[in-house]
């Protein structure tokens, strides 16, 4: 499959950063895996779920939070980068909103992909945002129309754990497909379908 | 490749490089004019840092209110971190309900003053019904009494040099805030929570209350203010504990 530059380099820096924001919210959560619904909610008032996890009250949210926060604004930057580049170029319209002539993705790529771009990172996001004090203060419908700080953060972790279900499906689907292959064509670019057709 | 083409593009390389170093080094001198650059700008984390409150002052700019609550919304349970100072200064101040107690103001001021709980009093009362979020990721809600810094401030007459106010406490932590949180009229030092007296181990018998930041910015158990130009002097030269044990200086997050 023939990438484009833009679809390479924005596919490998989301992959790291997506990495680095998985790992650094594992840290973050650590600190209080207790989830909530509404406004509010500490130890001492009943909790939605109490995840399977140890509540590790100091040490790792500190690196967690410099790491997060660094890293999302790679993954939000690359992400807009992403998104523009690829509206500019009709990739979007022409590869996932209708089937191309020869098909580019099989229906489930283009259904899963066009979750994970405009609905699940949107949301995520979303809930980031709805999440800060400082953000709310500008923007209060942000938070309420979610329900609630509390709510915006387990929406947040929902959200994350769909993303990262995507990702192991993901490397699941190119494993089965060719991994060695398909890796390198998200690397070099991949040959042309043209030639990819003749072989 | 032909060699003229190699050495055009080594040229326009280099000219695109100095442009955008002069480029970087003119916007973060534009930045720090403006209050963008946050103390802990240094490293590779301090990249995130800069832009996020960056990004957020210019987006709070208008002086943006935190989200306040009703009294119905007020939380059964605001817990707790951090044990009470067991210094003896802070217990004899305590045995003797703080009648002793004096809050130093300082600094970057025509006229420093010392503050009993009596005079903090006097100023006009500020209520706030706000959430509080630990950045560990419990929070709560509930109402804070008590007097505008902002208000504070203006009796002492703080020099147009003032960049940062820093705050001291008896359990022997430090923090800072920019100006525009110092003046934001939300920010109080607060001696009352849900309608009684400040609780001892919520920060007897006055703490700061910044709601448009995480909680670890509301310092309780506060001694002393100072209106400072530069934080370098203050703790490890962050302005604030936070830094120095891994956490933001900026925390509106």
């Amino acid at each position: 499959m023939r990438h484009s530059a833009l679809v390479r380099v924005t596919h490998w820096l989301t992959a790291a950063s997506f990495a680095a924001l998985a790992v650094s919210g594992i840290a973050i959560l650590l600190a209080h895996p207790r989830l909530y619904w509404g406004e509010t909610g500490a130890l001492g008032t009943p909790s939605l779920v109490d995840l399977p996890l140890p509540m590790l009250l100091t040490g790792q949210s500190g690196w967690g939070r410099h790491l997060h926060f660094l890293s999302a604004w790679i993954c939000v930057l690359t992400g807009m980068a992403y998104v523009s580049g690829g509206m500019a170029a009709c990739h979007f319209r022409n590869d996932w909103f209708r089937s191309a002539e020869p098909p580019k993705y099989t229906l489930l790529q283009r259904v899963m992909y066009t979750i994970v771009v405009f609905v699940l990172f949107p949301l995520m996001i979303w809930t980031g945002f709805a999440m800060s004090p400082a953000i709310t203060s500008v923007f209060p419908g942000f938070v309420t129309a979610l329900g609630g700080q509390q709510s915006a953060r387990t929406i947040h972790f929902i959200v994350a754990s769909l993303l990262v279900l995507f990702v192991i499906g993901h490397v699941v689907m190119v494993a089965v497909a060719g991994f060695s292959r398909q890796v390198t064509s998200m690397i070099l670019g991949g040959e042309s379908l043209a030639r990819e057709s003749r072989t | 490749m032909s060699r003229l083409l190699t050495r055009r593009r080594l040229i326009t390389t280099g000219l695109t490089a100095i442009a955008g170093a002069s480029g970087l080094a003119v916007a973060a001198r534009v930045a720090g004019e403006y209050g963008l650059i946050p103390p802990d700008h240094g490293g590779i984390y301090g990249v995130g840092e800069t832009l996020t409150y960056a990004s957020q002052r210019l987006l709070t700019s208008r002086g943006s209110l935190a989200r306040e609550f009703s009294a119905s919304q007020i939380s059964t349970v605001a817990p707790i971190n951090g044990p009470t100072p067991l210094t003896f200064d802070y217990q004899q101040l305590l045995a003797g309900t703080f009648r002793d107690w004096r809050l130093e103001l300082d600094g970057l001021v025509a006229r420093p003053a010392s503050f009993s709980l009596a005079d903090l009093h006097h100023f006009p009362v500020s209520r706030q019904i706000t959430h509080q979020a630990c950045e560990e990721g419990w929070s709560f809600i509930a109402e804070w009494i008590g007097v505008r810094l902002s208000d504070v401030l203006n009796t002492v007459g703080v020099s147009p040099r003032a960049k940062y106010v820093a705050f001291f406490s008896f359990d022997d932590f430090w923090e800072s805030l920019d100006m525009p949180d110092a003046w934001h009229p939300q920010t109080l030092l607060a001696y009352g929570m849900n309608g009684g007296e400040l609780p001892t181990p919520h920060g007897a018998p006055v703490r700061l209350r910044v709601p448009r930041q995480l909680g670890y910015k509301s310092l309780k158990y506060l001694r002393q203010i100072t209106v400072v130009d530069s934080l370098k002097d203050i703790g490890g030269g962050l302005g604030s504990i936070s830094p120095d044990l891994g956490y933001s200086w900026y925390a509106g997050i």
